[in-house]
């Protein structure tokens, strides 16, 4: 697979609600084809403070005009800092890394399942599964409705169902906690990305009802390449990197680690 | 074009610029980013006799200008590196230098038997400074005598080039250094890792899963430079110099100190293509300098 390592300059930034970005990035080359899960290790500003390159989910790409999106969720020093990014900025960029996710010839209707800044891989996703003919329903939670986005842009691909801890949009509770999960449940996979409990309970559920579920794990990683070895999930085959044989992976080989 | 040639014991070397064991696995990956004939060597992942799963997630922490790992030398041990991983590297027109560990003297030679047929394999890395891992490892290369009993069994179990790599949690590295040297090492290495610990002050927990770990980076880099200086001074083999190593410049000073090659880390992780900007840059350095051959420059700094 051909790998880029490029400056990219910042070509948009939207900020929804305050902490949240969603960053447009120009390339100065061809981009290799991104597949759903895949991700880029960028480079912040290599600062003694934000030593390391952060890895993100890649939201979105246009090839022809050669640009590439991200969201991001200001956490951690890294994030904030490129949250602060403004038009015309540089920053250095290493994809497409990691795995993809599946999606298996006979599925029909498929069930995804975010929280949080879980939201980063599924649009690509869904743009994949429209491709095939494949029904989606997206289920967000969040804390509140704040933490809920992107919305009108899946509800491009399918049905978009909410659920928020406070009450706020949608239902009130945890994503697992939602109706959906009690009537029949007619799925033929789950994808899941989020914080590790709500995927191990996500995928408790799935296994519970017999189907396929598959997981986008978010380790720290020091190089996002498979060489550092830091970043590792064990699995029932042993310890696996999350950046190289990940970050997705189906649940039935994982062991959680919470 | 200078010469950037350089000699380590009996091998040529087509430059000074390796790159260090657990910083780029056995190549293959990174063989998607560039050319690895362009590298003067590889020093591949740690090897043991047997799979090691290594240590629990989390094993990194980020630190100002650097990080702290406790991989614990994950690897599929000794009989899978030659049976699966060998056949797909030993095309490289490259030193390839495999990482030897074990937790007793037993194992490092048991390692140490096997690689001896390799062809491709031109020398040797003796790690008896591994901060992570319980049995071994570090523990060999923090006294003298149990230095020596080491790389004295191991020198007699092999025929070629013997680097041995040493641990700067000691107190005297020269010391360190002439018991290897006596003992029959052809090279040193130095530093790994120093030991260090990261605390999450809101959960009141340590980042990682074992506590402490390595520090590595560029914040090692001024007690790296001493203690190459040091041992330079001390012993008469040649030295790879290791210690955050982020650009051209950093290696020259390596140099400078005392270094006939050196070994790019941490840097790796950052920018898969930091070594051949190396390799530029020193070659860039020694066109601006006038000198003809990097070896003019070990050790020649002016005191």
């Amino acid at each position: 697979m051909t790998k880029v390592i490029a400056d990219h300059i910042v070509i948009n930034k939207f900020s929804p609600v305050e902490g949240h970005y969603f960053i447009k990035l120009q390339s100065p080359v061809e981009i290799p084809t991104i597949n759903p899960g895949n991700f880029a290790e960028i480079l912040v500003d290599s600062t003694p403070e934000v030593f390391l390159r952060r890895p993100f989910s890649i939201l979105d790409v246009h090839y022809k005009k050669k640009w590439i999106s991200f969201y991001v969720k200001a956490i951690g020093q890294g994030s904030k800092r490129l949250g602060d990014l403004n038009k015309g900025d540089k920053v250095n960029l290493i994809y497409p890394l990691g795995n993809s996710y599946g999606i298996p010839v006979n599925a029909k209707k498929v069930l995804i399942v975010m929280g949080g800044s879980g939201i980063a891989p599924f649009i690509l996703l869904a743009k994949e599964l429209m491709k095939k003919n494949v029904k989606v329903v997206f289920l967000l939670g969040g804390r509140s409705s704040k933490e809920i986005l992107l919305t009108s842009e899946f509800s491009k691909y399918g049905e978009v169902l909410m659920m928020t801890e406070d009450g706020s949009l949608g239902e009130k509770g945890l994503v697992t906690e939602h109706s959906l999960f009690k009537g029949t449940f007619d799925f033929d996979l789950v994808y899941t990305c989020g914080p590790e409990p709500m995927m191990k309970a996500v995928a408790e559920i799935a296994v519970k009802r017999g189907t396929a579920c598959q997981a986008s794990l978010e380790n720290m990683m020091a190089c996002g390449f498979g060489i550092c070895l830091c970043c590792v999930t064990p699995t029932h085959e042993g310890n696996k990197r999350v950046c190289y044989e990940g970050p997705v992976f189906d649940v039935n080989y994982l062991k959680w680690q919470t | 074009m200078a010469n950037l040639n350089v000699k380590i014991h009996n091998l040529e070397f087509r430059n000074p610029v390796t790159v260090a064991s657990g910083t780029f696995g056995f190549g293959e990956e990174m063989s998607e980013f560039f050319d690895l004939n362009r590298l003067g060597g590889i020093f591949v992942k740690g090897l043991t006799v047997k799979n090691r799963e290594g240590n629990d997630y989390p094993r990194m922490a980020e630190t100002p200008s650097g990080m702290l790992n406790s991989v614990g030398l994950q690897n599929k041990g000794i009989d899978y590196f030659i049976e699966k991983i060998y056949p797909n590297i030993k095309h490289l027109d490259t030193h390839i230098i495999a990482n030897v560990n074990g937790g007793t003297i037993e194992e490092y030679v048991e390692v140490t038997e096997k690689l001896n047929d390799l062809e491709k394999v031109t020398a040797i890395e003796l790690n008896i400074s591994c901060p992570n891992v319980k049995q071994g490892g570090m523990s060999f290369g923090i006294s003298c005598p149990s230095a020596i009993a080491v790389t004295d069994a191991v020198r007699k179990a092999y025929k070629k080039t013997l680097i041995v790599k040493l641990s700067p949690n000691v107190t005297d590295i020269a010391e360190m250094a002439q018991a290897v040297e006596g003992a029959g090492a052809d090279s040193v290495s130095l530093i790994n890792t120093l030991l260090g610990m990261a605390i999450n002050a809101e959960t009141r927990k340590p980042v990682l899963s074992t506590v402490t770990g390595g520090l590595s980076g560029p914040a090692i880099k001024p007690v790296a430079l001493r203690m190459v200086w040091k041992v330079y001074k001390a012993v008469k083999i040649p030295i790879f110099g290791i210690g955050g190593i982020m650009n051209a410049t950093d290696a020259i000073e390596f140099i400078l100190a005392g270094s006939t090659a050196i070994q790019v880390g941490t840097a790796n992780f950052i920018d898969p293509l930091v070594s051949l900007k190396i390799i530029d840059g020193i070659e860039e350095y020694l066109h601006r300098h006038n000198i003809a051959t990097v070896a003019e420059l070990v050790g020649a700094l002016e005191v």
